[in-house]
């Protein structure tokens, strides 16, 4: 626990706050470029892909996640197979009725 | 000289806990918009096509704008807790109300936005929408819901941050109170004793391997004060902010650029 | 006897004693000592559990003459969905975490209190708002919900009776029980007492552990499902409106999401209540101290991938059914395990059968059969035929009230003396078990075997054939209801005249037992500093 206690108070400079910031702004670009792209399929995919990237981003930097202790991990984790389950699962009916 | 337990069990404050408490929460707002998704993604395998028709009917470019701010005031919120942590009251205090304004244009994009859809006819229950496709009716049915529980909840997140703001911006208190799991919060930090005269102590140096609380409080009376409790007051308000922020970074794309 | 007097001198006051800022009934309700809020809960959920049965009572009584008996079908309607909302929201959901899980959690790992106190409040006066608000619907023009407690799209949408306050207190409702999950999860977490590793904690605490989990997890599916109902009501949102291109089975998925998971919400901490009482009752340690652990968890797992099979007949795809029926039969291992290994314990045990063993053992021996049942139910072509019967009424009330109010109650006879320092009288206890174990099996027995026969739930009126069951059941309603009230009076006697408990009346090896009873208003007199499994018998054979 203690020992990414020292990061946490001062690990975060503000420069990589900003550029983090910096990925975000250049992603939602990407992604309103992308979205011109003809193939739906593809499109849902890479749209997807790079929302979760931003994510990514906010959660580990800006929310601190990458310099919490691992039960921190573990909640997040839980959240997200719990909701890959739920979507999931019901796709088995929606696709296949 | 007040031992840091002493300190402690006057009022039991556990940061960590309340961090992960803050999580949990978090989650449970997750899967609260996990049931939109859910109901987003059936609806849209089964309507691809007015999906995608419905959506060119939204501006792209409100949405970019919208985007960015909020993008903009997770960044803001992010290096106000960096700030008040390195004990920067004012930048911390700066940093949060441009977050609140932020949040305030957000919502003034969003006004105008739904009043131009609510305008031409748009809106749940217009005769103008139920004429359409049934794919299309529930494409905007979806955006109403999913965009207007985003927006309630970009209204407390601003409350939060509003309340947050005042509790940072106040004298700090007399009394500080620390517990043992949360010595890492106090290094630098200012102790000022609750009993007795009024003397402020700086922690010493605490290695990262210290979880028990045998801690030497050394005067020094230059720092400025901030309270230790609204660190994690402000941590906790920025982490429910950015969840905010992640919703939307979701809701954008599958709204605003199926086109 | 001078150090003895020392000792009492010395001691805190117990929790019921301290003098705080308030008194009287505000020293409660403004409480923030997890144990004084346990026993709000236990005051106003037992109220609520009283309220509910006797409106089944009176469902019973309709059923007892063919056609109109005593009231109109627009009535039994709305009285069915009462005694569903009240039963399943406001008595069982809460039931135990809220009730022992906050009087004991803490106590069980050494805590001083929940990780939030002030939420824990919050809790319990979202709790009470949510209840005022579902029963504030009696008062208004469109009256009770009609809908039944599934709430089920689109009748529920289009119904003129009070949908959208009761679906409302239900969120409300699911509120308060998301955070009390949160604040269990991080008391687990943060608030373990020295030497109280992961593998020490009580099995209950286990339970409790796994079941918040469940609670931080599912409850928010039902939150935005019952949302939408009332945004499609007043706003004209229109998501599972067929008109408007929705689709109610979509509705049915997002309700049972939250819905199915929350059986385990409910049967979870009874098993975590059995767990305790066996080996304390048969002097020895539990059997599979682990594998009861981890089959909290895995149930809590394998019980969120289930939940369309409850919509097997609903129109959803075939291969959904499929592998909904599949998955069901998986939650059967864990269960099994731990029903193995409570035996296991028992055997060549000093079994000493007092009140709560008795109650913990028919516990197991009632859910057993509910169990049975549900797996003939996950069964794909059974489940066509007995689909939307008595059959689903009586499994439902076997494993719920069989499962966990008796576990429940056992709960509460195990711990009575913590709680109260006072001893009831067991053989009033032991009088109002055979009532209640006598009229149960007729109750609902009766409903297994007719709803077998193709009697249908939830209607007003029954056929000839269905008579003489019709009338066993509602005889034995009457026995049932009469235990349940022997029981209650014997408990609410011993209050106010029992005999003075000891610290460990029963011989119990948990926390719990190592501090006064009842417990002082920090629980401990000095933190507890663990170094043991927590059912280490010191006098048992090793």
């Amino acid at each position: 626990m203690s020992h990414h206690s020292h990061e946490e108070i001062h690990g975060i400079g503000y420069g990589i706050l900003v550029l983090v910031w910096l990925g975000l702004v250049v992603l939602t670009g990407v992604t309103v470029v992308a979205s011109g792209v003809h193939v739906p399929a593809l499109a849902v995919v890479i749209a997807l892909l790079i929302a979760a990237t931003k994510s990514s981003l906010v959660v580990s930097y800006f929310m601190h996640l990458k310099y919490e202790s691992r039960i921190f991990h573990v909640i997040l984790l839980m959240g997200i197979v719990t909701i890959a389950i739920f979507i999931g699962l019901t796709f088995f009916d929606v696709l296949f009725r | 000289m007040k031992n840091i337990r002493e300190i402690a069990l006057e009022e039991h404050h556990d940061f960590v806990g309340a961090k992960m408490g803050m999580w949990l929460f978090l989650l449970t707002e997750l899967i609260l918009f996990t049931g939109l998704f859910i109901l987003y993604a059936m609806y849209r395998v089964r309507h691809a096509a007015e999906f995608h028709a419905a959506a060119t009917e939204l501006d792209v470019v409100i949405g970019t704008i919208n985007t960015l701010v909020l993008l903009t005031s997770s960044l803001t919120v992010a290096v106000g807790i960096e700030a008040l942590k390195r004990r920067n009251r004012k930048l911390a205090k700066w940093m949060v109300l441009l977050t609140v304004l932020f949040a305030l244009t957000f919502l003034v994009n969003k006004y105008f936005e739904w009043s131009a859809k609510i305008h031409h006819g748009i809106f749940p229950g217009a005769d103008e929408l139920l004429s359409r496709s049934q794919g299309e009716i529930i494409y905007f049915n979806l955006y109403y819901a999913m965009t207007g529980l985003h927006g309630l909840h970009v209204l407390v997140g601003m409350g939060i941050l509003l309340w947050v703001y005042f509790l940072i911006a106040r004298k700090p208190s007399e009394k500080v109170v620390v517990a043992p799991p949360n010595i890492e919060y106090l290094k630098g930090a200012q102790l000022i004793a609750s009993k007795g005269e009024q003397e402020s102590w700086v922690i010493d140096e605490i290695k990262d391997d210290v979880v028990e609380v045998e801690v030497v409080i050394k005067k020094d009376p230059k720092k400025a004060g901030v309270d230790i409790p609204n660190i994690i007051k402000l941590e906790n308000a920025g982490l429910y902010w950015h969840l905010v922020d992640i919703i939307w970074i979701f809701l954008f794309p599958l709204f605003y650029l199926i086109t | 006897m001078a150090s003895h007097a020392i000792d009492v001198q010395n001691a805190q006051e117990n929790y019921l004693e301290v003098k705080g800022r308030w008194s009287g009934i505000l020293s409660w309700i403004f409480s923030t000592d997890h144990k004084r809020i346990g026993i709000l809960y236990l005051v106003s959920i037992a109220f609520f559990f009283i309220v509910a049965a006797t409106i089944g009572i009176f469902m019973r009584l309709e059923q007892l003459t063919m056609g109109p008996t005593l009231m109109k079908p627009e009535v039994y309607n709305r009285l069915f969905t009462l005694h569903g909302v009240i039963m399943i929201f406001l008595f069982i959901i809460p039931g135990i975490p809220a009730i022992l899980g906050n009087f004991f959690l803490p106590i069980q790992i050494g805590a001083k209190d929940v990780a939030f106190p002030r939420l824990n409040l919050l809790s319990w006066w979202l709790f009470m708002i949510g209840a005022t608000l579902a029963i504030l619907t009696l008062f208004l023009p469109g009256g009770l919900p009609d809908t039944g407690w599934t709430f089920y799209a689109p009748y529920s949408i289009r119904t003129g009776s009070e949908v959208s306050l009761a679906v409302f207190a239900a969120f409300i409702l699911g509120f308060s029980s998301i955070l009390t999950g949160l604040n269990f999860v991080t008391t687990v977490h943060r608030m373990r007492a020295p030497g109280m590793s992961f593998f020490r904690m009580p099995l209950f605490v286990w339970a409790l552990y796994a079941t918040a989990w469940i609670q931080i997890l599912a409850t928010p599916m039902v939150g935005i499902t019952l949302l939408l109902i009332i945004v499609e009501r007043l706003l004209n949102i229109g998501i599972f409106d067929p008109t408007q291109g929705g689709d109610p089975i979509l509705y049915q998925h997002l309700f049972w999401i939250y819905s199915h998971p929350a059986v385990y919400i409910m049967i979870l901490p009874g098993f975590g209540v059995i767990s305790e009482i066996i080996p304390t009752f048969s002097r020895r340690t539990i059997f599979g101290y682990k594998l009861i652990a981890f089959s909290s968890l895995s149930i809590a797992i394998f019980g969120s991938l289930v939940w369309a099979h409850h919509m097997f007949v609903s129109g959803q795809s075939d291969l959904a059914n499929i592998i909904f029926s599949f998955l069901t039969f998986f939650v059967a291992i864990p269960t099994a395990i731990k029903v193995f290994n409570w035996v296991a314990t028992l055997y060549k045990g000093s079994i000493r059968f007092e009140p709560p063993l008795l109650f913990a053992l028919s516990s197991i021996f009632l859910f057993s059969i509910g169990g049975f049942t549900g797996l003939m139910q996950a069964t794909l072509p059974i489940n066509v035929h007995i689909h939307d019967t008595y059959f689903v009424v009586g499994h439902f009330h076997y494993t719920m009230f069989g499962g966990t109010i008796w576990a429940l109650i056992a709960g509460i006879l195990y711990w009575f003396p913590k709680i109260t320092g006072k001893m009831y009288n067991k053989k009033w206890i032991y009088g109002a078990w055979a009532l209640m174990f006598i009229g149960f099996n007729t109750l609902y027995g009766a409903m297994m075997y007719m709803g077998w026969k193709g009697m249908p739930r939830r209607y007003y009126d029954h056929l000839p054939e269905f008579h003489t069951d019709h009338v066993i059941a509602t005889v034995g309603s009457w026995f049932l209801y009469t235990g349940i009230l022997v029981l209650v009076s014997t408990l609410i006697y011993a209050l106010y005249r029992g005999a003075k408990a000891d610290a460990n009346p029963w011989g119990g090896t948990t926390l719990e037992w190592k501090t006064s009873s009842p417990p002082p208003l920090e629980n401990f007199e000095k933190e507890p500093v663990v170094e043991h499994e927590p059912y280490y018998h010191e006098e048992a054979i090793r």
